[in-house]
Protein backbone atom coordinates (compact mmCIF):
# COMPACT_ATOMS: atom_id res chain seq x y z
CA UNK A 1 0.00 0.00 0.00
CA UNK A 2 3.27 2.00 0.67
CA UNK A 3 3.90 3.24 -2.95
CA UNK A 4 -0.44 3.60 -3.45
CA UNK A 5 -0.77 5.41 -0.38
CA UNK A 6 2.25 7.92 -1.23
CA UNK A 7 1.00 8.88 -4.82
CA UNK A 8 -2.47 9.77 -3.44
CA UNK A 9 -0.62 12.22 -0.89
CA UNK A 10 1.93 13.64 -2.78
CA UNK A 11 -0.68 14.90 -5.08
CA UNK A 12 -3.25 16.08 -2.21
CA UNK A 13 -2.22 15.80 1.79
CA UNK A 14 -5.09 17.56 2.70
CA UNK A 15 -6.96 14.18 2.36
CA UNK A 16 -9.34 13.06 5.02
CA UNK A 17 -7.99 10.04 6.66
CA UNK A 18 -11.11 8.04 6.59
CA UNK A 19 -11.37 8.46 2.32
CA UNK A 20 -7.55 7.43 2.27
CA UNK A 21 -8.63 4.37 4.16
CA UNK A 22 -11.35 3.41 2.05
CA UNK A 23 -9.85 4.28 -1.49
CA UNK A 24 -7.22 1.83 -0.30
CA UNK A 25 -8.99 -0.29 1.13
CA UNK A 26 -7.36 -0.99 4.43
CA UNK A 27 -8.91 0.33 7.86
CA UNK A 28 -8.32 3.86 9.21
CA UNK A 29 -5.52 2.77 11.92
CA UNK A 30 -3.00 0.83 9.33
CA UNK A 31 -3.65 4.26 7.58
CA UNK A 32 -2.31 6.38 10.76
CA UNK A 33 0.21 3.44 11.64
CA UNK A 34 1.73 3.80 7.81
CA UNK A 35 1.71 7.77 7.84
CA UNK A 36 3.83 7.83 11.52
CA UNK A 37 6.14 5.09 10.25
CA UNK A 38 7.03 7.14 6.75
CA UNK A 39 7.56 10.31 8.83
CA UNK A 40 9.87 8.56 11.31
CA UNK A 41 11.60 7.39 8.51
CA UNK A 42 12.00 10.85 7.49
CA UNK A 43 10.31 9.20 3.90
CA UNK A 44 7.26 12.03 4.29
CA UNK A 45 9.40 15.27 5.10
CA UNK A 46 6.85 17.59 4.92
CA UNK A 47 3.28 18.61 3.90
CA UNK A 48 3.52 21.62 1.20
CA UNK A 49 0.63 23.74 -0.42
CA UNK A 50 1.38 24.58 -4.21
CA UNK A 51 0.64 28.04 -4.70
CA UNK A 52 0.82 30.60 -7.60
CA UNK A 53 2.21 33.26 -6.60
CA UNK A 54 1.96 35.41 -9.24
CA UNK A 55 -2.59 35.62 -8.70
CA UNK A 56 -1.58 37.57 -5.36
CA UNK A 57 -0.54 40.62 -4.77
CA UNK A 58 3.09 39.40 -2.92
CA UNK A 59 6.25 39.86 -5.00
CA UNK A 60 8.49 36.90 -5.10
CA UNK A 61 11.66 36.70 -7.47
CA UNK A 62 12.56 32.54 -8.31
CA UNK A 63 15.56 32.57 -9.57
CA UNK A 64 18.05 29.30 -10.33
CA UNK A 65 21.90 29.39 -9.52
CA UNK A 66 24.27 27.37 -11.45
CA UNK A 67 27.47 27.25 -8.82
CA UNK A 68 30.80 25.65 -9.53
CA UNK A 69 32.83 24.55 -6.46
CA UNK A 70 36.14 23.26 -5.26
CA UNK A 71 34.83 20.28 -3.18
CA UNK A 72 36.67 19.77 -0.10
CA UNK A 73 39.15 16.80 1.71
CA UNK A 74 37.36 14.53 3.46
CA UNK A 75 34.00 15.82 2.69
CA UNK A 76 33.09 16.33 -0.84
CA UNK A 77 30.58 18.74 -1.71
CA UNK A 78 28.41 18.00 1.83
CA UNK A 79 30.05 21.11 4.11
CA UNK A 80 29.75 23.76 0.76
CA UNK A 81 26.35 22.91 0.31
CA UNK A 82 25.18 22.77 4.33
CA UNK A 83 26.74 26.54 4.24
CA UNK A 84 24.60 27.50 1.49
CA UNK A 85 21.32 25.65 2.23
CA UNK A 86 21.39 27.00 6.06
CA UNK A 87 20.40 30.08 4.75
CA UNK A 88 16.63 30.34 4.66
CA UNK A 89 15.91 32.25 1.52
CA UNK A 90 17.30 29.17 0.02
CA UNK A 91 14.57 26.80 -1.22
CA UNK A 92 16.22 24.11 -2.83
CA UNK A 93 20.04 23.06 -3.12
CA UNK A 94 20.76 20.60 -5.09
CA UNK A 95 24.24 18.61 -5.96
CA UNK A 96 24.15 18.39 -10.17
CA UNK A 97 26.18 16.02 -12.95
CA UNK A 98 27.61 17.77 -15.62
CA UNK A 99 28.74 21.68 -16.45
CA UNK A 100 28.53 22.91 -12.95
CA UNK A 101 27.79 21.18 -9.45
CA UNK A 102 25.41 22.79 -7.12
CA UNK A 103 21.66 23.82 -8.69
CA UNK A 104 20.74 26.40 -5.87
CA UNK A 105 17.11 27.98 -6.20
CA UNK A 106 16.27 30.76 -4.39
CA UNK A 107 13.15 32.75 -3.22
CA UNK A 108 13.34 36.47 -2.52
CA UNK A 109 11.08 39.53 -2.93
CA UNK A 110 13.23 41.10 -5.18
CA UNK A 111 15.82 40.95 -7.80
CA UNK A 112 18.16 43.35 -5.86
CA UNK A 113 17.46 41.43 -2.81
CA UNK A 114 18.62 37.93 -4.60
CA UNK A 115 21.40 40.12 -6.63
CA UNK A 116 22.59 40.81 -2.79
CA UNK A 117 22.34 37.46 -1.69
CA UNK A 118 24.59 36.13 -4.83
CA UNK A 119 27.02 38.97 -4.49
CA UNK A 120 28.00 39.60 -0.73
CA UNK A 121 26.96 35.45 0.41
CA UNK A 122 27.47 33.59 -2.13
CA UNK A 123 30.24 34.72 -3.93
CA UNK A 124 32.25 35.22 -1.32
CA UNK A 125 31.68 31.69 -0.16
CA UNK A 126 35.58 30.24 -0.41
CA UNK A 127 35.23 27.30 -2.11
CA UNK A 128 32.86 29.24 -4.88
CA UNK A 129 34.57 29.40 -8.37
CA UNK A 130 31.41 30.97 -10.12
CA UNK A 131 28.36 30.73 -9.94
CA UNK A 132 25.20 31.78 -13.29
CA UNK A 133 22.26 33.30 -11.93
CA UNK A 134 19.08 32.53 -14.25
CA UNK A 135 15.41 34.31 -13.21
CA UNK A 136 12.28 32.31 -13.65
CA UNK A 137 9.72 34.50 -16.00
CA UNK A 138 6.85 32.76 -15.81
CA UNK A 139 6.19 29.00 -14.47
CA UNK A 140 4.42 26.86 -16.79
CA UNK A 141 4.12 23.66 -14.78
CA UNK A 142 5.26 23.37 -10.84
CA UNK A 143 5.65 20.11 -9.11
CA UNK A 144 3.99 17.96 -11.56
CA UNK A 145 1.05 20.21 -11.87
CA UNK A 146 0.14 22.66 -15.47
CA UNK A 147 -0.12 26.18 -13.82
CA UNK A 148 -3.10 27.57 -16.10
CA UNK A 149 -4.85 24.15 -16.42
CA UNK A 150 -8.52 24.28 -17.05
CA UNK A 151 -10.10 20.84 -16.45
CA UNK A 152 -12.84 20.84 -18.76
CA UNK A 153 -14.84 17.64 -19.20
CA UNK A 154 -15.11 17.52 -23.09
CA UNK A 155 -16.68 13.82 -23.50
CA UNK A 156 -19.67 13.53 -25.35
CA UNK A 157 -22.53 11.36 -25.17
CA UNK A 158 -22.10 8.20 -27.29
CA UNK A 159 -24.53 4.62 -26.89
CA UNK A 160 -21.84 2.70 -24.89
CA UNK B 1 -42.39 6.25 -54.32
CA UNK B 2 -41.30 5.11 -50.45
CA UNK B 3 -38.05 5.69 -49.10
CA UNK B 4 -35.64 2.58 -49.54
CA UNK B 5 -35.34 1.13 -45.92
CA UNK B 6 -33.71 -2.26 -44.90
CA UNK B 7 -36.57 -4.06 -42.59
CA UNK B 8 -34.02 -4.94 -39.78
CA UNK B 9 -32.26 -1.38 -39.54
CA UNK B 10 -35.55 0.16 -39.42
CA UNK B 11 -36.78 -2.10 -36.48
CA UNK B 12 -33.50 -1.44 -34.73
CA UNK B 13 -34.21 0.28 -31.54
CA UNK B 14 -31.88 3.26 -30.83
CA UNK B 15 -29.54 2.61 -27.34
CA UNK B 16 -31.35 3.37 -24.66
CA UNK B 17 -28.50 5.27 -23.15
CA UNK B 18 -28.69 7.94 -25.71
CA UNK B 19 -32.24 9.02 -25.93
CA UNK B 20 -31.58 9.39 -21.90
CA UNK B 21 -28.47 11.71 -22.38
CA UNK B 22 -30.68 13.63 -24.58
CA UNK B 23 -32.14 14.77 -21.70
CA UNK B 24 -28.98 15.26 -19.50
CA UNK B 25 -27.00 17.84 -22.17
CA UNK B 26 -30.02 19.80 -21.56
CA UNK B 27 -29.56 20.79 -17.94
CA UNK B 28 -26.35 22.98 -17.10
CA UNK B 29 -25.55 21.92 -13.61
CA UNK B 30 -26.42 18.38 -14.06
CA UNK B 31 -23.63 15.88 -12.75
CA UNK B 32 -23.26 12.39 -14.81
CA UNK B 33 -22.12 9.22 -13.93
CA UNK B 34 -23.26 8.21 -17.49
CA UNK B 35 -19.99 8.02 -19.95
CA UNK B 36 -18.49 4.79 -20.63
CA UNK B 37 -15.69 6.47 -21.67
CA UNK B 38 -12.23 6.41 -19.34
CA UNK B 39 -11.76 10.25 -18.47
CA UNK B 40 -8.03 10.27 -18.79
CA UNK B 41 -6.27 11.72 -21.36
CA UNK B 42 -4.46 9.75 -23.55
CA UNK B 43 -1.09 9.71 -21.94
CA UNK B 44 1.13 12.17 -23.65
CA UNK B 45 4.02 10.09 -25.25
CA UNK B 46 1.43 7.78 -26.94
CA UNK B 47 -0.16 10.88 -28.27
CA UNK B 48 3.10 12.51 -29.15
CA UNK B 49 3.87 9.52 -30.98
CA UNK B 50 0.99 10.37 -33.35
CA UNK B 51 1.83 13.64 -33.89
CA UNK B 52 5.38 13.06 -34.75
CA UNK B 53 4.11 9.58 -37.33
CA UNK B 54 2.11 12.87 -38.82
CA UNK B 55 5.41 15.13 -38.96
CA UNK B 56 7.52 12.25 -40.71
CA UNK B 57 4.38 12.53 -43.38
CA UNK B 58 3.06 8.81 -42.29
CA UNK B 59 -0.45 9.94 -43.89
CA UNK B 60 -0.97 6.92 -46.42
CA UNK B 61 -3.23 3.52 -46.07
CA UNK B 62 -1.92 0.58 -44.24
CA UNK B 63 -2.01 -2.65 -45.62
CA UNK B 64 -5.91 -3.68 -44.66
CA UNK B 65 -5.05 -5.73 -41.71
CA UNK B 66 -2.58 -2.76 -40.11
CA UNK B 67 0.74 -2.39 -39.53
CA UNK B 68 2.94 -4.95 -39.04
CA UNK B 69 4.72 -3.71 -36.28
CA UNK B 70 1.47 -3.35 -34.17
CA UNK B 71 0.15 -6.72 -35.16
CA UNK B 72 3.83 -7.96 -33.33
CA UNK B 73 3.27 -5.98 -30.92
CA UNK B 74 -0.30 -7.09 -29.91
CA UNK B 75 1.12 -10.38 -30.21
CA UNK B 76 3.61 -9.71 -27.45
CA UNK B 77 0.87 -8.05 -25.05
CA UNK B 78 -1.57 -10.61 -25.61
CA UNK B 79 1.42 -13.77 -24.83
CA UNK B 80 2.22 -11.18 -22.27
CA UNK B 81 -1.14 -10.78 -20.69
CA UNK B 82 -3.19 -13.80 -21.41
CA UNK B 83 -0.16 -15.81 -22.39
CA UNK B 84 -1.70 -16.70 -26.01
CA UNK B 85 0.39 -17.09 -29.02
CA UNK B 86 -1.02 -15.56 -32.11
CA UNK B 87 0.79 -15.20 -35.22
CA UNK B 88 0.90 -12.05 -36.46
CA UNK B 89 0.67 -11.99 -40.23
CA UNK B 90 -2.61 -14.65 -40.32
CA UNK B 91 -4.11 -14.44 -36.66
CA UNK B 92 -4.90 -10.77 -36.04
CA UNK B 93 -6.75 -8.11 -38.06
CA UNK B 94 -6.60 -3.97 -36.79
CA UNK B 95 -9.90 -2.78 -36.61
CA UNK B 96 -11.91 0.53 -36.19
CA UNK B 97 -12.39 0.30 -32.31
CA UNK B 98 -13.48 -2.84 -31.44
CA UNK B 99 -17.49 -2.34 -31.97
CA UNK B 100 -15.73 -2.95 -35.79
CA UNK B 101 -14.60 -6.38 -34.99
CA UNK B 102 -17.46 -7.28 -33.35
CA UNK B 103 -19.66 -6.72 -36.31
CA UNK B 104 -17.48 -7.94 -39.10
CA UNK B 105 -16.50 -11.27 -36.91
CA UNK B 106 -20.30 -11.57 -36.84
CA UNK B 107 -20.82 -11.01 -40.17
CA UNK B 108 -18.10 -13.23 -41.50
CA UNK B 109 -19.02 -16.43 -39.03
CA UNK B 110 -23.26 -15.96 -39.11
CA UNK B 111 -25.51 -17.61 -42.07
CA UNK B 112 -28.94 -16.93 -41.79
CA UNK B 113 -30.94 -18.21 -39.04
CA UNK B 114 -27.81 -19.49 -36.79
CA UNK B 115 -28.56 -18.82 -33.13
CA UNK B 116 -26.09 -16.30 -31.65
CA UNK B 117 -26.35 -16.55 -27.52
CA UNK B 118 -25.61 -13.28 -25.62
CA UNK B 119 -25.55 -12.84 -22.01
CA UNK B 120 -27.25 -9.44 -20.81
CA UNK B 121 -27.04 -7.24 -19.12
CA UNK B 122 -24.53 -6.83 -21.71
CA UNK B 123 -23.18 -3.61 -24.19
CA UNK B 124 -25.49 -2.18 -26.26
CA UNK B 125 -24.37 -3.38 -30.06
CA UNK B 126 -24.04 -7.31 -29.81
CA UNK B 127 -27.96 -7.57 -30.87
CA UNK B 128 -28.11 -5.58 -33.73
CA UNK B 129 -25.11 -6.48 -34.75
CA UNK B 130 -26.57 -10.22 -34.69
CA UNK B 131 -29.35 -9.39 -35.48
CA UNK B 132 -28.15 -7.44 -38.66
CA UNK B 133 -26.07 -10.36 -39.80
CA UNK B 134 -28.36 -12.23 -40.09
CA UNK B 135 -28.36 -14.35 -36.97
CA UNK B 136 -31.21 -15.05 -34.09
CA UNK B 137 -30.09 -13.42 -31.06
CA UNK B 138 -30.72 -15.48 -28.15
CA UNK B 139 -30.15 -14.14 -24.67
CA UNK B 140 -29.44 -15.05 -21.33
CA UNK B 141 -30.67 -13.24 -18.69
CA UNK B 142 -27.74 -13.17 -16.07
CA UNK B 143 -28.38 -13.00 -12.47
CA UNK B 144 -26.85 -11.01 -9.77
CA UNK B 145 -27.35 -14.09 -7.50
CA UNK B 146 -24.22 -15.64 -9.65
CA UNK B 147 -22.63 -12.22 -9.64
CA UNK B 148 -23.66 -11.93 -13.22
CA UNK B 149 -21.21 -14.82 -14.21
CA UNK B 150 -22.21 -17.26 -16.95
CA UNK B 151 -22.74 -20.67 -15.45
CA UNK B 152 -22.46 -23.43 -17.24
CA UNK B 153 -26.62 -24.45 -16.54
CA UNK B 154 -27.45 -21.27 -18.03
CA UNK B 155 -25.36 -21.87 -21.33
CA UNK B 156 -26.64 -25.71 -21.50
CA UNK B 157 -30.14 -23.97 -21.19
CA UNK B 158 -29.95 -21.69 -24.14
CA UNK B 159 -27.91 -24.11 -26.74
CA UNK B 160 -30.26 -25.37 -29.54
CA UNK B 161 -29.24 -27.19 -32.78
CA UNK B 162 -28.41 -23.76 -34.57
CA UNK B 163 -26.64 -22.35 -31.82
CA UNK B 164 -23.06 -20.70 -33.46
CA UNK B 165 -21.55 -18.41 -31.23
CA UNK B 166 -21.47 -17.59 -27.56
CA UNK B 167 -20.87 -14.07 -26.91
CA UNK B 168 -18.62 -13.40 -24.08
CA UNK B 169 -18.25 -9.96 -22.90
CA UNK B 170 -16.55 -9.97 -19.49
CA UNK B 171 -14.98 -7.67 -17.75
CA UNK B 172 -18.57 -6.59 -18.68
CA UNK B 173 -20.15 -3.32 -19.42
CA UNK B 174 -22.34 -2.68 -17.52
CA UNK B 175 -22.14 -4.49 -14.36
CA UNK B 176 -18.38 -4.80 -13.73
CA UNK B 177 -19.19 -8.65 -13.45
CA UNK B 178 -15.84 -11.01 -14.36
CA UNK B 179 -15.58 -14.23 -15.13
CA UNK B 180 -12.64 -16.31 -13.33
CA UNK B 181 -10.74 -19.14 -14.41
CA UNK B 182 -12.62 -21.81 -12.94
CA UNK B 183 -15.47 -20.50 -14.65
CA UNK B 184 -14.54 -20.40 -18.22
CA UNK B 185 -13.38 -23.93 -17.54
CA UNK B 186 -16.65 -25.20 -17.05
CA UNK B 187 -17.94 -22.81 -20.20
CA UNK B 188 -15.44 -23.95 -22.56
CA UNK B 189 -16.32 -27.72 -22.06
CA UNK B 190 -19.81 -27.09 -23.14
CA UNK B 191 -18.46 -25.44 -25.98
CA UNK B 192 -16.00 -27.77 -27.42
CA UNK B 193 -18.62 -30.25 -26.66
CA UNK B 194 -21.15 -28.92 -28.31
CA UNK B 195 -18.74 -27.01 -31.28
CA UNK B 196 -19.73 -23.92 -30.91
CA UNK B 197 -17.57 -20.90 -31.33
CA UNK B 198 -16.98 -18.13 -28.72
CA UNK B 199 -16.75 -14.42 -29.53
CA UNK B 200 -15.10 -12.64 -26.31
CA UNK B 201 -14.98 -8.89 -25.67
CA UNK B 202 -11.89 -8.02 -23.47
CA UNK B 203 -11.74 -4.88 -24.24
CA UNK B 204 -11.98 -4.08 -20.69
CA UNK B 205 -9.00 -6.92 -19.72
CA UNK B 206 -6.65 -4.78 -17.79
CA UNK B 207 -8.79 -3.32 -15.42
CA UNK B 208 -9.54 -6.42 -13.26
CA UNK B 209 -9.14 -5.57 -9.37
CA UNK B 210 -8.90 -9.57 -8.58
CA UNK B 211 -5.97 -10.84 -10.32
CA UNK B 212 -5.49 -10.87 -13.83
CA UNK B 213 -7.93 -11.35 -16.84
CA UNK B 214 -7.97 -14.73 -17.79
CA UNK B 215 -8.92 -15.27 -21.51
CA UNK B 216 -11.26 -17.83 -22.54
CA UNK B 217 -8.92 -18.29 -25.92
CA UNK B 218 -5.69 -19.26 -22.78
CA UNK B 219 -8.21 -22.65 -22.17
CA UNK B 220 -6.99 -25.98 -23.97
CA UNK B 221 -8.81 -25.96 -27.07
CA UNK B 222 -10.18 -22.68 -27.08
CA UNK B 223 -7.77 -20.85 -29.54
CA UNK B 224 -9.04 -22.29 -31.88
CA UNK B 225 -12.83 -21.56 -31.46
CA UNK B 226 -12.46 -18.06 -30.47
CA UNK B 227 -12.19 -14.25 -31.54
CA UNK B 228 -11.01 -12.72 -29.39
CA UNK B 229 -11.83 -8.84 -29.27
CA UNK B 230 -9.64 -6.11 -27.30
CA UNK B 231 -8.58 -2.60 -28.36
CA UNK B 232 -7.28 0.61 -27.19
CA UNK B 233 -9.94 2.64 -26.15
CA UNK B 234 -10.36 1.41 -22.69
CA UNK B 235 -6.66 0.27 -21.80
CA UNK B 236 -4.84 3.22 -23.17
CA UNK B 237 -7.90 6.13 -22.75
CA UNK B 238 -8.09 6.21 -26.37
CA UNK B 239 -11.36 6.08 -27.28
CA UNK B 240 -10.86 8.64 -29.64
CA UNK B 241 -8.54 7.17 -31.98
CA UNK B 242 -11.08 4.24 -32.97
CA UNK B 243 -8.41 1.66 -32.73
CA UNK B 244 -9.51 -1.84 -31.75
CA UNK B 245 -8.22 -5.18 -32.95
CA UNK B 246 -9.32 -8.96 -33.18
CA UNK B 247 -7.44 -12.63 -33.04
CA UNK B 248 -8.53 -15.56 -33.94
CA UNK B 249 -8.40 -18.67 -36.20
CA UNK B 250 -6.52 -18.09 -39.62
CA UNK B 251 -9.71 -18.99 -41.42
CA UNK B 252 -12.08 -16.43 -39.69
CA UNK B 253 -9.57 -13.73 -39.38
CA UNK B 254 -9.17 -13.95 -43.31
CA UNK B 255 -13.23 -13.67 -44.42
CA UNK B 256 -13.22 -10.82 -41.69
CA UNK B 257 -10.31 -9.15 -43.41
CA UNK B 258 -12.45 -9.26 -46.70
CA UNK B 259 -15.66 -7.29 -45.41
CA UNK B 260 -12.65 -4.90 -43.40
CA UNK B 261 -11.05 -4.30 -46.52
CA UNK B 262 -14.26 -3.71 -48.71
CA UNK B 263 -15.98 -1.34 -46.19
CA UNK B 264 -13.31 0.38 -44.04
CA UNK B 265 -10.10 -0.28 -46.20
CA UNK B 266 -7.61 -0.15 -42.99
CA UNK B 267 -8.05 1.30 -39.22
CA UNK B 268 -6.14 4.96 -39.11
CA UNK B 269 -2.68 5.45 -39.69
CA UNK B 270 -2.01 8.18 -37.14
CA UNK B 271 -4.06 5.60 -34.83
CA UNK B 272 -1.90 2.53 -35.37
CA UNK B 273 1.42 4.62 -34.52
CA UNK B 274 0.77 5.94 -31.66
CA UNK B 275 -1.05 2.20 -30.54
CA UNK B 276 2.83 0.82 -31.12
CA UNK B 277 3.77 3.10 -28.57
CA UNK B 278 0.85 2.46 -26.45
CA UNK B 279 1.63 -1.40 -26.07
CA UNK B 280 5.49 -0.56 -25.99
CA UNK B 281 6.05 1.85 -23.39
CA UNK B 282 2.46 1.96 -21.88
CA UNK B 283 2.60 -0.38 -18.90
CA UNK B 284 2.65 2.13 -16.44
CA UNK B 285 0.25 4.13 -17.46
CA UNK B 286 -2.23 1.46 -17.33
CA UNK B 287 -1.27 0.71 -13.53
CA UNK B 288 -1.88 4.56 -12.97
CA UNK B 289 -5.33 3.98 -14.39
CA UNK B 290 -6.23 1.01 -12.79
CA UNK B 291 -4.80 2.08 -9.26
CA UNK B 292 -7.06 4.92 -9.88
CA UNK B 293 -10.12 3.61 -11.10
CA UNK B 294 -9.75 0.84 -8.06
CA UNK B 295 -10.01 3.41 -5.53
CA UNK B 296 -12.69 4.90 -7.23
CA UNK B 297 -15.00 1.68 -6.76
CA UNK B 298 -13.69 1.01 -3.35
CA UNK B 299 -15.46 4.65 -2.39
CA UNK B 300 -18.32 4.02 -4.28
CA UNK B 301 -18.92 0.39 -2.67
CA UNK B 302 -17.89 1.73 0.78
CA UNK B 303 -20.85 4.92 0.11
CA UNK B 304 -23.84 2.61 -0.98
CA UNK B 305 -22.77 0.39 1.91
CA UNK B 306 -23.56 3.53 4.73
CA UNK B 307 -26.50 4.36 2.68
CA UNK B 308 -27.59 0.69 2.74
CA UNK B 309 -27.71 0.28 -1.08
CA UNK B 310 -27.51 -3.24 -2.25
CA UNK B 311 -24.51 -3.70 -4.55
CA UNK B 312 -22.67 -6.80 -5.74
CA UNK B 313 -19.23 -6.15 -5.67
CA UNK B 314 -17.89 -5.97 -9.15
CA UNK B 315 -14.09 -6.40 -9.70
CA UNK B 316 -13.84 -5.10 -13.57
CA UNK B 317 -14.17 -2.58 -16.30
CA UNK B 318 -15.54 0.72 -14.58
CA UNK B 319 -18.80 0.18 -13.65
CA UNK B 320 -20.53 -0.30 -10.63
CA UNK B 321 -24.54 -1.41 -10.80
CA UNK B 322 -26.52 -1.26 -7.50
CA UNK B 323 -29.72 -2.48 -7.21
CA UNK B 324 -32.75 -0.28 -6.93
CA UNK B 325 -35.26 -2.80 -6.34
CA UNK B 326 -36.47 -1.67 -2.91
CA UNK B 327 -37.85 1.25 -4.27
CA UNK B 328 -40.91 0.03 -6.03
CA UNK B 329 -40.14 1.89 -9.96
CA UNK B 330 -38.32 1.08 -12.71
CA UNK B 331 -34.86 1.23 -13.54
CA UNK B 332 -35.95 4.15 -15.90
CA UNK B 333 -38.20 5.63 -13.68
CA UNK B 334 -35.67 6.12 -11.05
CA UNK B 335 -33.02 7.24 -13.02
CA UNK B 336 -35.41 10.19 -14.20
CA UNK B 337 -36.05 11.15 -10.63
CA UNK B 338 -32.85 11.33 -9.88
CA UNK B 339 -31.71 13.40 -12.99
CA UNK B 340 -34.66 15.55 -12.12
CA UNK B 341 -34.89 16.09 -8.41
CA UNK B 342 -30.93 15.85 -7.99
CA UNK B 343 -29.33 16.25 -11.36
CA UNK B 344 -27.41 13.30 -11.65
CA UNK B 345 -27.63 11.25 -14.25
CA UNK B 346 -26.83 7.42 -14.10
CA UNK B 347 -27.97 4.94 -16.86
CA UNK B 348 -31.00 3.09 -16.22
CA UNK B 349 -30.08 -1.18 -16.52
CA UNK B 350 -32.65 -2.09 -18.53
CA UNK B 351 -30.65 0.19 -21.44
CA UNK B 352 -28.73 -3.27 -21.25
CA UNK B 353 -30.93 -5.77 -21.77
CA UNK B 354 -34.19 -6.94 -19.76
CA UNK B 355 -32.15 -8.62 -16.77
CA UNK B 356 -30.54 -4.92 -16.58
CA UNK B 357 -34.13 -3.70 -15.00
CA UNK B 358 -33.74 -2.82 -11.40
CA UNK B 359 -30.30 -1.56 -11.54
CA UNK B 360 -28.78 1.57 -12.14
CA UNK B 361 -25.20 1.82 -14.24
CA UNK B 362 -22.86 3.94 -12.40
CA UNK B 363 -19.82 4.91 -14.61
CA UNK B 364 -16.84 5.52 -12.27
CA UNK B 365 -14.63 6.93 -15.18
CA UNK B 366 -15.17 10.39 -13.18
CA UNK B 367 -12.39 12.51 -10.89
CA UNK B 368 -13.07 11.02 -6.98
CA UNK B 369 -14.90 14.37 -6.31
CA UNK B 370 -17.39 14.34 -8.92
CA UNK B 371 -18.39 11.31 -7.33
CA UNK B 372 -17.89 11.92 -3.93
CA UNK B 373 -20.86 15.05 -4.78
CA UNK B 374 -22.95 12.53 -6.77
CA UNK B 375 -22.91 10.05 -3.98
CA UNK B 376 -24.23 12.53 -1.13
CA UNK B 377 -26.91 13.59 -3.47
CA UNK B 378 -27.64 9.91 -4.20
CA UNK B 379 -28.41 9.34 -0.44
CA UNK B 380 -30.25 12.49 0.10
CA UNK B 381 -32.27 10.86 -2.93
CA UNK B 382 -33.06 7.53 -1.65
CA UNK B 383 -32.95 8.92 2.35
CA UNK B 384 -36.25 10.57 0.63
CA UNK B 385 -37.27 8.01 -1.32
CA UNK B 386 -37.20 5.90 1.80
CA UNK B 387 -39.03 7.94 4.35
Amino acid sequence: MREELLSIIEKNSRIDLKELAVRLGKEEIDIINELQKLEDERIICGYHTLINWEKTSIEKVTALIEVKVTPQRGQGFDRIASRIYNYPEVRDVYLISGGFDLLVTLEEKSLKDIARFVSEKLSTLDSILSTATHFILKKYKDHGTIIDEHVKDEREVVSL
Amino acid sequence: MSVPLNTIVKELKPSGIRKFFDLVSEMKDAISLGVGEPDFDTPWHIRDEGIYSLERGKTFYTSNSGLKELREEICKFQKRHQEIEYKPLSEVLVTVGGSEAIDIGLRAMINRGDEVIIPQPAYVSYYPCALLAGAKPVIINLKSDNNFRLTADELNNAISEKTKILILPFPNNPTGAIMEKGDLEEIAKICIEKDIYVMSDEIYSVLTYKGNHVSIASIDGMKERTILINGFSKSYAMTGWRLGYACGPEEIIKQMTKIHQFAIMCAPTTSQYAAIEALKNGDDDVKMMKDAYNQRRRFLLNAFKEMNLECFEPFGAFYVFPCIKEFGMTSEEFATKFLEEERVAAVPGNAFGDSGEGYLRISYAYSIENLKEAMARLKRFIEKLRK
